[in-house]
């Protein structure tokens, strides 16, 4: 079966976000851009697939500006066989992501569209599920085990309290959760490789959407900063102050 | 315009975040009506009636509902819902996996986790795991919004005499079916709305070790956490994970151990009242924000406290 995979272009984990001294949004001058990490772990995912030899063909796909090809040639490079890129410098807001990834998906078919739970830059969680709604498909959100059994796939979820496991038709929508897998590295002959993979760029007018905002930024501050506090000599100096000075004990 | 609130419940009692939910509807606005969708849930349809300040409860009883698939109930949830200015339900993992589906079929875009209430249309939330606070306002006529329910003080869960009314609308989308489920039983409170947490990191070494920290917590009557590293080493279930993209907690007193205070860890706990730091590294950026921290060997520290509790608690 096919897989699609989305993928997207965000600040990398590591960085130590700034807010704009302005306030209309943080700084991402020449900060280290990567692929979301939970993209990571729905490409693997994929790439596992077609290792069992249940995926035949991984197609991903990337909505953004011209660099987020960066993040398709590295899903190439670690398995995935052919890319879309919907090319857009405009802000793409979960639903609108969604109406495009359902352009696309209209077009490949695919039986089963893995991706991410959440976006770490708006920390959304929003546009698998939108996606799936748009295409009247079934979801497994959150999932810590996929067994796709024929035309079905039983999908295990992170959900308060513990696990749950739903049974999905396919084709289905599967947001991955941080123990799905652990994602591997690129080698470098695969990351050449990836360079001669097709790589089709698309528009959103192409898949008939319209990319308009439906919320707006007003205003991203920094948060309030926690003071540090002090360094306790022992035990016996924290339960003393957590009784009579915080009283919170 | 009115706002519907959907209820978080297990079918037979109403989940206290409901209540914290109703708290944010009624910052955007007065007239507030309650969903209650699942199967054999009168009685929750009953204590929903009692919460201060809703209007009228509906409950939507039906098989379909009955273990919250997003198919079904988004169907349900849209259709009841299409009328009303806003839609509010608690950010926990029904609310994140439903809601979205809700947006979508009413062509509006969804607020993830707000933290605030501005205005009728205007919503605070954290984006990039908390190191920036949004101010997003909504154009949509529905306004579709997950809570952050740490973020807003609970309305009283009596007081109120709302009217409570069935509706029979089925929607069974056919495309899902439950399997099974696999939840932790505990007597301890639970994580999100606990007074007390105590958390332990990859520095508990084994899930074995986390005794040592169950026992604080039995004395001080506190949940139990993790950091998403011993949540991945097997140490303990993936729920306990507090965090960027785990719980999040804020409650009164916050205790790490072991762990080291990774920004996806202070998202999800950095609001706590008071936090308490034990590790052996002082230099751990969990000490930056700790208002007390401990340098100390955890295996030598956590025993201690918890015989120093014994004399105070
Ligand atoms: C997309 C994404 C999402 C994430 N989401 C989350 C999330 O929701 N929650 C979360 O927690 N993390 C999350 N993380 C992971 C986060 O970046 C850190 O890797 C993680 O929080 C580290 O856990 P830790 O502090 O237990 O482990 P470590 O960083 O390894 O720290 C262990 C600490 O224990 C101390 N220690 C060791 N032995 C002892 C001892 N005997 N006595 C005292 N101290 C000792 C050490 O000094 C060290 O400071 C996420 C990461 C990514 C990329
Ligand atoms: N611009 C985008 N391009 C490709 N995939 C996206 C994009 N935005 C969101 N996604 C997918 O949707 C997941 C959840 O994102 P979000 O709803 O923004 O938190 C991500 O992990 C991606 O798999």
């Amino acid at each position: 079966m096919k897989v699609l995979v989305a993928v997207k272009r965000v600040i990398d984990y590591n960085v130590k976000v700034r807010v704009k001294p302005d306030n209309t949004g943080v700084d991402l001058a020449n900060v280290k851009m990567a692929m979301n990490p939970f993209c990571e772990i729905a490409v693997e995912e994929a790439v596992r697939l077609k290792e069992k030899g249940i995926a035949s063909e991984i197609v991903v796909v990337s909505i953004g500006p011209k660099a987020s090809q960066e993040q398709i040639r590295t899903a190439l490079a670690l398995g995935a066989d052919r890319g879309i890129h919907v090319e857009t410098d405009e802000e793409v807001q979960s639903l609108e992501a969604a109406k495009l990834l359902k352009g696309v998906v209209e077009k490949e078919e695919p039986k089963m569209v893995i991706m991410g739970k959440q976006s770490i830059d708006t920390d959304n969680n929003q546009t698998g599920q939108m996606l799936a709604a748009l295409m009247g498909w079934g979801q497994g959100t959150f999932a810590s085990e996929v067994a796709v059994d024929g035309e079905k796939v039983n999908v295990t979820r992170e959900v308060d309290g513990g696990l749950m496991t739903v049974g999905l038709k396919l084709p289905a929508v599967v947001t991955t959760d941080l123990r799905l897998n652990e994602p591997r590295y690129a080698s470098l002959p695969n990351i050449m490789k990836a360079k001669k993979k097709p790589l089709e760029s698309v528009a959103p007018a192409d898949l008939g959407v319209e990319v308009a905002p439906r919320l707006s930024t007003l205003k991203v501050e920094a948060p309030k900063q926690r003071e540090a506090g002090v360094k306790v000599e022992d035990v016996a100096e924290l339960v003393d102050k957590l009784k009579n000075e915080a009283k919170v004990i | 315009m009115s706002i519907l609130v959907i209820a978080e419940h297990d079918n037979s009692s109403l989940d206290q975040a409901t209540l914290n939910v109703v708290a944010a509807a009624k910052a955007a606005g007065s007239d507030i009506d309650v969903l209650v969708a699942g199967e054999n849930c009168g009685a929750v349809g009953e204590e929903a009636a009692k919460i201060d300040g809703v209007n009228k409860v509906l409950v939507a009883d039906n098989a379909a509902y009955g273990h919250f698939l997003a198919e079904n109930v988004s169907a349900l949830v849209a259709e009841v819902g299409k009328d009303y200015g806003h839609i509010f339900a608690s950010a926990g993992t029904n609310g994140k996996d439903t809601m979205p589906r809700v947006a979508a079929l009413l062509d509006v875009a969804q607020v993830s986790d707000i933290i605030r209430v501005e205005s009728e249309d205007t919503f605070v939330r954290p984006i990039y795991a908390g190191n920036a606070i949004a101010t997003v306002k909504s154009a949509d006529s529905t306004k579709v919004i997950t809570v952050r329910t740490t973020s807003f003080d609970p309305v009283a869960a009596e007081g109120g005499s709302a009217s409570v009314e069935n509706i029979d609308s089925a929607h069974d989308a056919g495309v899902s079916e439950f399997v099974s489920e696999d939840k932790a039983e505990s007597d301890r409170p639970d994580l999100g709305s606990a007074d007390i947490v105590i958390s332990g990191g990859r520095g508990m070494q084994n899930g074995e070790n986390f005794k040592i920290l169950e026992q604080v917590a039995d004395l001080l009557g506190a949940a139990v956490g993790a950091s998403r590293a011993a949540v991945d080493a097997g140490f303990v279930p993936n729920d306990m994970q507090v965090g960027q993209t785990g719980k999040i907690v804020a409650p009164q007193l916050y205790i790490a151990v072991g762990i080291s205070g990774a920004i996806q860890h202070l998202a999800g706990m950095g609001d706590s009242k008071v936090i308490v730091a034990i590790n052996k590294d002082e230099e751990a950026p969990i000490f930056q924000v700790a208002d007390y921290g401990l340098v100390a060997d955890l295996f030598e520290a956590v025993p201690e406290l918890e015989s120093k509790l014994k004399e105070v608690v």
